[in-house]
Parts: structure tokens; C-alpha cells; sequence
């Protein structure tokens, strides 16, 4: 019934516009069709000027509203983002500056030129100088903020430092799976062939290297501070690891491995304080369109503390154990035996 | 050359006087369906391009719906959409098959062959001095491709899986698994075969608009002398022939992987715990090849927007536009570059480092054509008399637009930056400012100031004007804000955003951004309304030349018959941008230079 309503109040709107645009010829007809033309011309002219100034207005009013709820004041929370930051600021104070000189000068030329009685055009069709300018200074002005992206792009992009932990992140429809490698720091071999039952991402538990190794889902258990080098990879379509507030993304590729590496600056309980938000959570995105549940693709990372991490760390079984679980060690023995074969010595 | 031309032209133009008998015997059928004629092709690519326009607007104003209402049930939704609404909520698959073909349809069906198909058909030959198109039955070919494609697009709406709903991209291997999406079924396999006949449609006019552009320009059209909208509909041409054959590759390799056991794009794949034999292809090969097209194609958008609003700002600034050559070479340079830009939108898959970082210096060099553009337009504003026509108010527009989308590109093109920005709102509002929004403002400021050529009659000036200032405010009461969406990271194509911590604070902003949506779209069916009421029903042009244009176009009839003159085509003395020279307020191109015009 509403949306009825709703229709038939679009009709009649329709119609009174319409009547009204019919109305307005006819009006112009009598009245002198140059006449109307000349008020028209003005009104437009003043509507212009009035569109930039409540447009200028619009963008600083929307800035208010908007920005704190971006993720920028609260700075990056890794170290590389902080590159991209001031990056970011550098890039809005270059283009903010030129939009608006632009966006004034199209306006208020397009007032203050309009038709007037004792007026004509000025001939003047074009200027050597003038367009040097306008070609170099923007040259010059791309090439320095060049400089600064590729800087920041080579660091970011770089290899891992040597003492970064590795942790393998695995894309499906729809959810992420984590792999460490355990003590040897070696992540088995995988083979996508072994994809079985309760081996759902595929580990060749012949090789030596998967023995130890960690398999958790959704969440991400790393310590902050330090270095974290995550080797991406997808089983069925491209998905993408989205991290907004480590300004990071890398695609989740079937059949090709890639890598990305970070250092995060704030556990999650400090996150919580410094945002005044105590749900905050560092959430993964998939930011690759993967199907249906794309939206739904959610995955958390938990930045702690090493103490944290490492006792998060000894409570884990190693995956060969959950999936051979007559192969384990028994009884007593277990639990320092395990614990000392996952920490790192 | 010239003379060549001429002699051609004199050829074309005996041999219709005798054709000119047989054209006053037409049937329905041979004049308003298989029409040869160039005028009666453009205004079929018209009415195709704003009846797609229509559906693909309105898809959009659905999934709002579900974006800015993600709470609420629609029951009548589910009267006409069935189990793709059940209970009046949209189902996710069917949101992204919206989002999907929302994309496919304003990208390719109406700001493609909508726009070039419209401007290129109707505007060269009336602009250059020829007859008709070097090969008018091509040109005929290449419309009812554009329709068989159309109609093979449309029917995978109704096809039991849905239409295809791997986004626009349709990046493998989601697209070439039918186990990975409901979508990528049989809709899949009908948006590739559509897509294949709708580049053989794009080949087969490119083709044509190049060679009437080489070959039939009438006596003293020297390229130099040719209007920048000859100069940008040439060139978009040109990336067109040159890049779409690269996607129609892409699109037969894809059917192979979909319907043939070849693994160009799939390798080490497990899905819905099958394990698939493919080994060895590569997902990323795709986007290359996607993107070699996907990237001129912004272009091909874009160029007849920005040829149409320079030719349009001239005239209703009653100025030369400024820098001609410079207008001209720097629709050059971002022809070339637009070829040499594709992987930046690759920046997050892995890509080579080093080779991303040539691909961030070739795309912000973008930006120095597009900045002489822009400041070249201002100066041809600059002690203007200003005519603010509807034409006129959608070219500053559209200058508007460029400059907010075209900023933000600076953004994404910095590859560092683009880790943050990537797929993200951010990304949205810059793509459908710049080329979105922007090229449907040259477009309807192109439809405003030649729909007077094309049909004898005027659009309605007030419902063109409240056209105008509801569009342009409500364009950037949508996209603007959502800059601010994607500064918070926020992805696309997402159908829900209220299970998320970081995304769910831009709630109530999403609803904004529905209704005014809903209120911009109400707005083009005014248009839509304006443009059917007054080819009927508007007034009539009285004048041939109603903007006092230097075109050519403007000294033909004000209703044209098939062959544009009806006597000798005018030959022509100068450029197309003779105003406020000398004391005159125009000159036309076929008026000769006087004795005491002074050589600028």
C-alpha cells in the first residue's frame, strides 16, 4: 500500500512538471522567446555560482561528518602503513589544492562570462606559453608524487626481513585458514590433489616439515612488533586478503603463491583503548568479488603480545596429530613434549 | 588526398541523385528498421542505448535498495522478481547478477555503443561533408549485432541460475566454474556469446569510422580543420579496433575453459571439495587480457564525452576553443597512453614490483593531457558570452566532473596508495564521477544540442534544466561521500556490511546515497519522458542553424533526407572554431576566408 502511495505520488509530480514545462513554453512564446531565453541564461548563471559555493561548503561539511570515521585518524596501525599515510596526506593537499582553484575558476568563469547586452566574446585562440605551463607544472607535480609512491611501494613490496613469522593464508568460498610452521619454521609441501576430508588444505603429511605444523580457521594469532610474512594462496576462485587498518591487500590467487609482510604496532587491546571502541577488532576482508558469500567473508587477526602469542601458541595441535591421532604421543609425556617441539628455541 | 576526396564525394553524390527517386518509395521497413542511412542507424543506437540505460539504472536503484535498507523487506520485490526475492529480500546471488549486470550494461550497451554508436553514426558524416558512412551496410550490420547482442544479454535475465554474477570483470575462475556461482551457469555462457557479438558490432562500426573519417571528407576538410568531436569519436575509434579483439580472445578462451576441458585460466583448483584435473593455466592471464581492452575502454567512454563538450563549450562561449592543436594532441597522447596503463588496475595480484612501478609512471601521466584538457576549457570560458543552453549547462558539467574523478585517480594510479584503496568505495566514486557520471553528461549534452539536427524539434527547456541541477547535485551527493566509505576501507561488492566492526558506522550514509539514488533515477525517466514527448511533440526549429554553429552539420535542412545536402556539399575555407573573430560572431567552415580576415 505504501509503495503504491509512493508510486502514485511520483505520477503526480511527474504530471505537475510536465504541466508546468509545457506551460513555461507557451509562457516563453508570448513573452518573447529571446526574453526568456536572456532570464533563463541569468538564472542559470547565478545557480552555477550558487552550485560551487554550496558545493565548496558541501565538501568541508561532509569532511566533518565523514573523516572521523575513517580509518585515517587513527593512524596506520602497521609500521609500512605509516609511509602510506603521510603519502595520503601529501597526495589530498596536492589534488584538494588544484580542485579547488579548478572547480572555482570553471564556476566562476561560467558566471561571471555569461551573455551579457554589451559584452562580446574576446578572440583569443590559443597561447604557446600558456600551455607550457599547464603541461609542465603538472609533469613536475606527478613526477614528485611518483617518487614518493614508487618509495614507499619498493619498501612495502620488498623482501621480508630474514626473522619475520610465516604464516601461510589460505582463501575459500567462503573463509580463511591459517598455517604455521611450527618449531622448524619450515611449512610443510602441499599438493591441492590431497584436498581430503579432514586434510582440507591438501598437506603432504609425508613430508617431514608438515609434522608440526598449525592449521586454525577464521582467526589470526600474531605478536605485535614483529615482522609477519603472509604467503597467500586460494583453492577455488581469487580472493583477497584485505587488512584497511595495516593498509595492506594482496589477491588470493588459485594455483600461484603470493606474499605480503607487515609489522603490526598495536595489539588488539591497545587498538581498543586508543579508538575508544571496546568491540574493535582487526577484521581480514575479502576484497575480491568471490561468489555469493563474498560479503561474508570475514576473518579476524588477534595482535597480542609475545608472551600471549607464544602461550596461544603451545596450546595449538599440530595438525598431523588431529588428523593421525593414534600417532601421538600418549599420556603424561604429551604435554611438555609437544609444547617444547612447537615453540621456537 | 584532398582532391581524391572530393572526386569520391562527387562520385557518391552523382550516383544518390539517381538513387534519390528510389528513396521516396521507402517502406517502414526499409527506413525506420534495416535503414542504411547513418542518421536513422545513430537514432537506433539511441533508443537501444536509453531503453538499457533505463534497465541498468533501475538495477542499480534495486541493489540500493538492499544497500541503504539492508533491514528491511520489499514484499512487492518479490512480486516481480520471484525467487530471487523471497520474502521481499533480495537474495545475495541475485544482488551480484544486479551488480554484474548493472556494470555490463552501462559500460559496454549504453556509454559504448549508446554513445559512439549515437555520436559516431550521426556526427561524421554530417560534420566532415560526406554522404553517408564509407560502408553504410556495415554500418547497419554493426546496429543489429549491437541488437542480437542485446537480445541474448537480456534473455539471460530470465534464464532459471540467473544472469551472469562474477561482476563485470568476470575474472576466472569464478567465471568459469559453474560449481563456483549460480551465475557462472548457463548466464555466463550467454554474457560471452553476447559480449563476442557485441565487439564483432564495436569492429565492424570502428572500422567504418575510421575510413569515413580518412577517405570522405568533402573539399578543403583537411584533418586539421576537422571539429575535436571528429577528433575524439576518431580516436576512440581507433582503441577500439585495436583493443577489443584482445577481450573477444579472452571471451572464446573463457568458453573453451567453461565448456571444453582447456585450463587456459585454471590451475590447482578445489572447489565444493571436487578436485579438478586442470593444471597449469593461469587466473591472471585473463585480467591482462581483460584489461587490455578494460583500460582503453574508459577511453572509449570518456573521449566522445570530451569531444562533445569542447565542440559544445565553443559554440555556447561564442569563442575559438582554446589551443586547438594542443586539444588535439593531447587526445593523442591519452589515446596512446591508454594502451599502456591496463595493469594498474592489477596492482594487488602479485604483479612484479618493478613492473608496477612503470605502470604507476605511465598511468599518472595521464594526468598531464588530461590537465591541458581542463585548463584549455577554462580558458575557452574566459571572456566568453555565455549561452547556458541545456548543452551548454551538461559540458561545464561534465568539465566538473572530470576534474573531481580525474584527481582521484591520482590516487589510485600511486600504486602504494592503491594497497589501501583498492576495491574499495574509494574506488567506486572515482570510477563513476570520472567516467560514469562524467561521460552521461557529455552524452546528454551531445543529445541537448544536436537532438535539434536529429529530429527538427526541441527537448523542453525546463524539464532540461531541472534535469540538469538534479543530476549534477544529486551525482555528487551519491559518490562524493562514498570516498569517505572507501578511506575506511570498505570493500565493494558487498551485499551487507552490518556484520562488520570496521564497515557497519556508514549505515545510516548508505541510505542517503539509496534515496537520493532513487530521486536522481526518477530524474532520467523525466529525461527519458522530454526526449519521446518532444520528437513528437516539440517545438519545432525554424532556423538551420538555431546555436549559430560553424559546423558543417548546420547547413543541411533542418530535417536532412538520406544523403544530408540535397545540392552540392559545401566545400570548406577554414577550422571549425571561427568565433568572435574579427568583429563576426561566427563564421561558418564553408563561408570563404574574406579578403581583410587577419591570419591568427
Amino acid at each position: 500500500m505504501k509503495e503504491f502511495l509512493l508510486i502514485a505520488l511520483g505520477v503526480l509530480v511527474f504530471v505537475v512538471i510536465f504541466q508546468i514545462a509545457k506551460a513555461s513554453e507557451y509562457v516563453s512564446v508570448l513573452k518573447g522567446e529571446e526574453k526568456t531565453r536572456r532570464q533563463n541564461n541569468k538564472i542559470n548563471a547565478f545557480l552555477l555560482l550558487g552550485l560551487l559555493i554550496f558545493g565548496l561548503i558541501g565538501v568541508w561539511y561532509c569532511n566533518e561528518l565523514y573523516y572521523p570515521k575513517t580509518l585515517f585518524p587513527q593512524g596506520s596501525a602497521s609500521i609500512e602503513g605509516e609511509s602510506l599515510d603521510t603519502m595520503f596526506m601529501i597526495t589530498v593537499a596536492v589534488t584538494g589544492a588544484v580542485f579547488i582553484l579548478t572547480q572555482i575558476l570553471l564556476f566562476w568563469f561560467a558566471f561571471k562570462y555569461q551573455e551579457k547586452d554589451n559584452t562580446k566574446a574576446y578572440y583569443f585562440a590559443h597561447s604557446t606559453k600558456l600551455e607550457l605551463v599547464w603541461t609542465t607544472i603538472p609533469a613536475i607535480t606527478l613526477c614528485i608524487l611518483v617518487a614518493f609512491g614508487l618509495k614507499a611501494w619498493f619498501k612495502i613490496t620488498g623482501d621480508a626481513p630474514k626473522d619475520a613469522i610465516v604464516v601461510e593464508v589460505t582463501g575459500h568460498q567462503f573463509g580463511w585458514e591459517f598455517r604455521y610452521p611450527g618449531s622448524d619454521k619450515v611449512l610443510g609441501k602441499k599438493n591441492y590433489k590431497l584436498t581430503k576430508g579432514a586434510n582440507s588444505l591438501g598437506v603432504d603429511f609425508d613430508d617431514p616439515a608438515s609434522m608440526d605444523d598449525i592449521h586454525v580457521s577464521g582467526t589470526m594469532h600474531i605478536p605485535v612488533g614483529k615482522p609477519v610474512k603472509m604467503v597467500i594462496n586460494a583453492q577455488d576462485v581469487i580472493h583477497d586478503v584485505g587488512l584497511p587498518h595495516f593498509r595492506l591487500k594482496m589477491d588470493a590467487v588459485p594455483g600461484i603463491p603470493t606474499t605480503q609482510w607487515f609489522t603490526p604496532k598495536y595489539t588488539t587491546e591497545e587498538m581498543k583503548t586508543k579508538t575508544g571502541n571496546p568491540n574493535f577488532t582487526y577484521e581480514i576482508s575479502c576484497d575480491q568479488m568471490c561468489g555469493k558469500g563474498h560479503f561474508s567473508m570475514r576473518g579476524i587477526i588477534i595482535v597480542e603480545s609475545e608472551a600471549e602469542y607464544r602461550k596461544w601458541l603451545a596450546t595449538q595441535k599440530a595438525e598431523y596429530f588431529t588428523i593421525y591421532p593414534d600417532r601421538e604421543p600418549k599420556a603424561d609425556t604429551v604435554k611438555s613434549n609437544v609444547i617444547s617441539a612447537i615453540l621456537p628455541k | 588526398m584532398s582532391s581524391a576526396a572530393t572526386l569520391h564525394g562527387a562520385d557518391v553524390h552523382a550516383g544518390h541523385d539517381a538513387h534519390h527517386e528510389h528513396h521516396h518509395h521507402e517502406t517502414f521497413i526499409t527506413k525506420y528498421v534495416f535503414s542504411q542511412d547513418h542518421k536513422m542507424i545513430a537514432k537506433q543506437f539511441l533508443v537501444t542505448g536509453i531503453i538499457w540505460a533505463i534497465i541498468g539504472g533501475l538495477f542499480s536503484v534495486i541493489f540500493r535498495l538492499q544497500l541503504g535498507y539492508p533491514e528491511s523487506t520489499f514484499p512487492w520485490l518479490e512480486d516481480f522478481l520471484g525467487h530471487w526475492a523471497k520474502g521481499g529480500k533480495l537474495d545475495p546471488e541475485f544482488y551480484y547478477a544486479l551488480v554484474t549486470m548493472h556494470g555490463t550494461i552501462l559500460v559496454f550497451f549504453v556509454l559504448t555503443a549508446g554513445l559512439s554508436g549515437t555520436f559516431a553514426n550521426f556526427l561524421i558524416p554530417l560534420q566532415i561533408g560526406a554522404r553517408d558512412m564509407a560502408s553504410p551496410m556495415l554500418n547497419m550490420l554493426s546496429y543489429w549485432f549491437f541488437f542480437t547482442a542485446s537480445i541474448i544479454m537480456f534473455s539471460s535475465l530470465f534464464v532459471q541460475t540467473g544472469p551472469a554474477s562474477g561482476g563485470w570483470t568476470i575474472y576466472p575462475p569464478l567465471s568459469a566454474l559453474g560449481d563456483a556461482s549460480s551465475g557462472s551457469k548457463i548466464g555466463m555462457d550467454l554474457w560471452l556469446v553476447a559480449m563476442a557479438m557485441f565487439i564483432v558490432s564495436s569492429l565492424l562500426g570502428g572500422l567504418n569510422y575510421i575510413s569515413t573519417i580518412l577517405n570522405l571528407r568533402t573539399k578543403g576538410m583537411s584533418m586539421t580543420r576537422l571539429p575535436l568531436t571528429i577528433w575524439a569519436l576518431f580516436f576512440t575509434a581507433v582503441l577500439g579496433v585495436l583493443s577489443f579483439p584482445v577481450l573477444l580472445s579472452g571471451a572464446i578462451l573463457l568458453l573453451f575453459d567453461r565448456n571444453l576441458g582447456t585450463s587456459f585460466f585454471l590451475s590447482d583448483i578445489v572447489i565444493q571439495g571436487k578436485i579438478l584435473p586442470n593444471e597449469g593455466g593461469s587466473a591472471i592471464l585473463f585480467q591482462h587480457l581483460f584489461w587490455f581492452l578494460g583500460h582503453p575502454e574508459v577511453y572509449i567512454i570518456l573521449l566522445p564525452a570530451m569531444g562533445m563538450s569542447s565542440e559544445i563549450i565553443s559554440v555556447n562561449s561564442r569563442k575559438p576553443i582554446f589551443g586547438y592543436m594542443a586539444m588535439v594532441g593531447s587526445l593523442f597522447a591519452i589515446a596512446i597512453l591508454a594502451f599502456l596503463v591496463w595493469a594498474h588496475h592489477m596492482f594487488v595480484t602479485g604483479l612484479n614490483p618493478f613492473l608496477g612501478s612503470v605502470f604507476v609512471l605511465l598511468t599518472l601521466l595521464i594526468a598531464v593531457p588530461s590537465a591541458i584538457k581542463v585548463f584549455n576549457w577554462l580558458t575557452t570560458l574566459w571572456r566568453g558570452s555565455i549561452r547556458f543552453t541545456p548543452g551548454m549547462l551538461f559540458a561545464i558539467g561534465f568539465v566538473s566532473l572530470f576534474i573531481s574523478g580525474g584527481l582521484t585517480g591520482i590516487f589510485l594510479g600511486n600504486s602504494a596508495l592503491d594497497l589501501h584503496l583498492h576495491d574499495t568505495y574509494f574506488v567506486i566514486a572515482h570510477f563513476h564521477i570520472v567516467m560514469g557520471v562524467a561521460s552521461f553528461f557529455g552524452m546528454f549534452a551531445g543529445v541537448y544540442h544536436w537532438f535539434p539536427k536529429m529530429f527538427g524539434r526541441y527537448l523542453n527547456n525546463t524539464m532540461a534544466y531541472i534535469h540538469f541541477w538534479v543530476t549534477i547535485v544529486g551525482a555528487y551527493l551519491i559518490f562524493w561521500p562514498m570516498h569517505y566509505e572507501g578511506l575506511a576501507g570498505m570493500p565493494r561488492r558487498y551485499y551487507d556490511f552490518s556484520n562488520w566492526e570496521s564497515f557497519k558506522q556508514f549505515g545510516e550514509l548508505n541510505q542517503f546515497i539509496s534515496f537520493i539514488s532513487m530521486i536522481v533515477f526518477a530524474v532520467q525517466l523525466l529525461f527519458v519522458f522530454n526526449f519521446f514527448y518532444s520528437m513528437y511533440k516539440g517545438r519545432k526549429v525554424t532556423t538551420q542553424n538555431p546555436w549559430g554553429a560553424n559546423t558543417l552539420e548546420w547547413t543541411t535542412p533542418v530535417n536532412p533526407g538520406h544523403g544530408n545536402w540535397p545540392g552540392e556539399i559545401p566545400e570548406v575555407y577554414r577550422g571549425a572554431y571561427d568565433y568572435a573573430k574579427d568583429g563576426h560572431e561566427f563564421i561558418p567552415q564553408n563561408v570563404p576566408v574574406g579578403d581583410d580576415e587577419t591570419h591568427h
